[in-house]
């Protein structure tokens, strides 16, 4: 009866590291996904979030302004500046519910690296 | 116990709240009866609805309100019987109602003079929402109305009509001023003036005595046999208490109206209470809300077993006339043989001001404001706390000469009332800011001050500005978590170290990583000061959404394209480049109201191949998407105008491409006219400049958006060189010292002496930083270079306009467009997922 789930990271190749803007974003394409990477050299680190902002469904993540708020790293949104933590994705800005996706970032020799997590379950 | 309250208007509500705050045990029932369909609402606002409200947003309270204090309403349902003996009401409907404590607000109803013709269509009463509605579908109709009844709630009626378009709006009056109540002879003649100068036409000693027409109306008679042809009519001729109910159950009543009360405000039936205007108090009748609210404390705390009593009340105003103050306080109609009163008149500006003074010198009796009455509050608290007068009174009235205004709040005593609606006192809100709540929002919430007319709240705010600073508690205004400086001293610093980019001014003044309100602050202020190419050294990640990637985010992610076209001018050639451009491209375009072409619905990726083919046309970037300069507008002028003084298309263009690309604390408009009648709307602009038939007249600091204010005048009749170095040390100083998203009108709304002090600096030079702020602005001017030619010819810059960094041809295949009229639009926002 015991349940045996296995995570494994699918690492995809995203981009070179000279391809971002320090301290901004870039968007990433894969097949049908966006996903808005950053760098944030300032602090030296790489997230990667959902590309759409919740609040009104555009693809704008990539576009906006990173920082951060009593150092929690954070990204806002360049339509209506909701914000949203670039390390578990929650809304910053109000009691809002909505929350955006993060994804692991690694980098390796000047290629940037974005992970899926691949969950199987068996019994 | 059972109370049942008459009348749900807003001193009925009023006594509602105060009751069950006094007794909140839900075993004390409380009823209320109200005559109209829908529950209390602000009368004092009703003019408001004309322009902006939904009948639901002058409700006091929803009906749930009721339900939530276990109170039950009785809406549509007024009370017509009162039976003394059993202690019972009955109501229209048929409810039948015992009471232990009755409370009659009843109000009062508009007195309609007896005279033939008052029932004619066409003739209205100002006094419901209802009333409104009617005023509201028949104005359209009228081309020449009069309002009967020069008073508080006339003079609102005459502007309800003005902002209804009515041709023609006539004031008539009985008494031979206007306000006769509140103001004196020398304020009704500024107050008339300026009325006539809106278009009003105003008839005083008018004995009105016949209002005559066949189907409907067609004019008034006035008893000297002259007629005023008008073919609509608002009667405000004062009010009628409604006792009618109470006469019905034996009560006591004046002999021309209005429900007897005693100091607790009992009725001749101890158990029955009369409150508002329904009720008459030693021989007065209160038709404002501020009584009426003080004797709903007074009658629900009587009937909770607390020792309190009415003593009358002040009748002290402060209003906003169709735009123009007026305010009475204290006394200011005392016998003459007890008073030396202190005019000042300034008939250039409007502005009209007595001070009646104690003949000893010693204190404030009363007065009278017209067309200025900032010092309102001061003088009120002046007068009813009998503070001492300074030892030249005129001081008061003429502002501070040297004394800052917090001089009088130190003087107030605890007990003060700052806030008369809801008898807040200046003791109260101290303690609330001692208690934590450190802002206006928080003061209002916890005390109620500032919450029903709002003439308070300036007051408010000093208070709790000047209570935080004497517990040491006050800070600077910091930009954010990051930087603990406002924006000047953080303009002052990064130009003194010379900084460059973020990334060195967050090293060298700041702390953290920065966000999303520094970024763009600082990003700003490097603009201003060395107008730098913004996408370089690291900053493009810094600036704004819109200013990085240099046009305008619009729904779905699309960009729009704004080039420049100085002061509205542009040859058939251009006109057909911008046609060919948004064709190719698949762009809606409009023209803007700042007299350019916007073209929308543009991919990033497109961006600069459509810059490219604009800027070979000759174009160059309009800043549509930067707090900088945006437009000098322009009517045509003395080139082809047969009214035209100077031809202001040149003048708009010179000063256009003076300032274009000049990034500010907030974005920019200009506009030049060619003669007076100002079809640029230069008043309404941040800077706009007049043409005179000796030069030009510079106003300054207009806005138009959600608080429209007016342009002052800066200077003039100026030439063209002086009016250029008159704004380029008017845009310096205001880039300096302003706040962040701060508009030129909310600057100097905040700026200490306002206008003069702008003035004394600008045109004097009072600071002896004229020369500096000249050349401060030529250096940018001479730095000045299309954002947009860069980015083009930067392949480096050129790279980041890509939606996809892994497909950098590719466009985002989420963007979705509608068609609209022969054009394509950004398709509707889709709701947020659950």
């Amino acid at each position: 009866m015991n349940t045996i789930t296995s995570t494994t990271i699918n690492w995809l190749y995203a981009c070179n590291t000279e391809d971002v803007p320090s301290n901004g974003g870039v968007c990433v394409k894969f097949d049908h996904l966006q996903i808005a990477l950053f760098h944030f050299s300032r602090r030296n680190e790489w997230y990667a979030t959902q590309n759409l902002c919740p609040h009104k469904q555009q693809m704008a993540l990539s576009r906006g302004m990173i920082g951060s708020h009593s150092g929690e790293p954070k990204v806002a949104c360049p339509f209506h500046k909701k914000t949203f933590s670039l390390k578990d994705g929650r809304c910053l800005s109000d009691e809002d519910e909505c929350q955006i996706d993060v994804y692991p970032v690694k980098v390796a020799s000047g290629r940037v690296y974005i992970g899926f997590e691949i969950t199987a379950s068996s019994k | 116990m059972k109370i049942v309250i008459v009348g749900n208007g807003m001193v009925g509500f009023k006594c509602c709240e105060k009751l069950r705050s006094k007794l909140p045990n839900p075993n004390t029932q409380i009823t209320v009866f109200g005559e109209e369909p829908r529950p209390a609402y602000d009368r004092v606002h009703l003019t408001d609805y004309f322009t902006h409200h939904a009948p639901e947003e002058l409700e006091l309270a929803p009906s749930s309100w009721y339900a939530d204090h276990h109170i039950e309403l009785k809406t549509a349902d007024p009370i017509v019987k009162i039976d003394r003996e059993n202690k019972r009401v009955y109501s229209s409907k048929g409810f039948e109602e015992e009471y232990d404590a009755l409370i009659l607000a009843t109000g009062s109803s508009p007195l309609v003079p007896n005279m033939p013709g008052t029932n004619l269509p066409g003739v209205f009463v100002y006094r419901t929402i209802e009333d409104l509605e009617a005023i509201k579908a028949y104005a359209p109709k009228a081309r020449n109305a009069a309002v009967l009844g020069g008073g508080l709630l006339g003079l609102e009626a005459a502007k309800a009509l003005v902002d209804l378009g009515v041709g023609e709006t006539h004031i008539v009056e009985y008494a031979s001023r206007l306000m006769p109540k509140q103001i004196d002879h020398g304020g009704h003649e500024v107050l008339q003036r300026q009325l006539e100068n809106m278009g009003l036409k105003v008839h005083t000693n008018r004995n009105t005595f016949n209002i005559y027409g066949h189907s409907k109306i067609e004019g008034m008679q006035f008893s000297d046999g002259a007629r005023l042809e008008i073919d609509m009519l608002i009667i405000s001729a004062g009010i009628r208490p409604r006792d009618q109910l109470a006469k019905d159950a034996g009560l006591e009543t004046g002999s021309r109206g209005g429900i007897t009360v005693n100091d607790l405000l009992q009725t001749s039936d101890p158990s029955i209470y009369a409150i508002g205007e329904c009720a008459i108090h030693r021989g007065m009748v209160y038709g404002l809300v501020a009584p009426g609210y003080e004797m709903a404390e007074v009658a629900a705390a009587t009937i909770a077993g607390e020792p309190n009593h009415f003593p009358g009340y002040d009748l002290s105003t402060k209003l906003k006339l169709i735009g123009i103050d007026v305010a009475s306080f204290g006394d200011p109609f005392p016998p003459s043989t007890e008073y030396r009163a202190i005019v000042f008149e300034d008939r250039l500006k409007g502005i009209y001001k007595k001070i009646n003074i104690s003949n000893d010198g010693q204190f404030l009796i009363g007065g009278i404001l017209v067309g200025d009455a900032k010092e309102y509050n001061m003088l009120l608290q002046t007068t009813k706390n009998k503070l001492k007068l300074p030892a030249n009174p005129e001081d008061i009235l003429l502002g501070n000469r040297g004394n800052g205004p917090q001089h009088g709040l130190e003087q107030l005593p605890p007990d003060a009332v700052i806030c008369s609606c809801e008898n807040v006192s200046k003791g109260d809100i101290v303690a609330a800011v001692s208690n934590g709540h450190e802002n206006f929002n928080a003061v209002k919430k916890c005390t109620k001050a500032g919450s029903c007319c709002g003439g308070c709240s300036p007051m408010v705010k000093d208070i709790i500005t000047h209570t935080m600073q004497q517990q040491g508690k006050y800070t600077r205004k910091m930009i954010c978590e990051h930087f603990e400086y406002s924006r000047q001293e953080l303009y002052d610093l990064i130009k003194i170290k010379e900084l460059k980019s973020f990334e060195d001014v967050l090293d060298q003044v700041g702390k953290g990583d920065g966000c999303e309100v520094c970024k763009p602050t600082v990003a700003s202020i490097m603009a201003s000061l060395w107008n730098e190419m913004i996408l370089e050294k690291g900053n493009d990640t810094a600036q704004d959404s819109n200013d990085r990637f240099l046009a305008n985010i619009q729904k779905g992610g699309t960009y729009s394209v704004v080039p420049r076209i100085p002061g509205g001018e542009i040859t058939p050639k251009k006109l057909m480049v911008i046609a060919r451009v948004a064709d190719k491209y698949g762009l809606y375009t409009k023209i803007t109201g700042g007299q350019r072409i916007d073209m929308f619905g543009a991919h990033l990726n497109d961006l600069p191949n459509i810059w490219e083919e604009l800027i070979a046309a000759g174009f160059e970037s309009g800043h549509a998407y930067g707090k900088a300069l945006r437009t000098v507008k322009s009517c045509v002028g003395s080139t082809w105008c047969r009214f035209g003084l100077h031809d202001s298309v040149s003048f708009a263009i010179r000063v256009e491409e003076r300032y274009r690309g000049l990034r500010a604390p907030h974005k920019i408009k200009s506009a030049v006219s060619g003669c007076t009648r100002e079809c640029a709307e230069a008043q309404s602009k941040d800077f706009g400049i007049i043409a005179t038939d000796k030069g030009w007249n510079l106003y300054v600091c207009g806005n138009g958006g959600a608080k429209p204010q007016h342009a002052q005048l800066l200077a003039a009749d100026l030439d063209s060189e002086t009016c250029i170095r008159f704004i380029d040390r008017f845009l310096m100083f205001y880039i300096k010292t302003a706040d962040p998203l701060t508009r030129t009108a909310t600057w100097l709304n905040k700026l200490d002496g306002g206008i003069s002090y702008l003035r004394n600096v600008v045109v004097n030079d009072s600071l002896g930083i004229a020369g500096e702020l000249e050349a401060a602005m030529q250096q940018l001017v001479d730095q000045y270079k299309c954002e947009w030619k860069e980015v083009v010819n930067t392949p480096a810059l050129r790279k980041r306009f890509s939606h996809f960094v892994n497909a950098p041809t590719e466009k985002d295949p989420t963007v979705q467009f509608s068609g609209l009229r022969d054009q394509k639009r950004a398709a509707e926002w889709t709701a947020a997922k659950p």
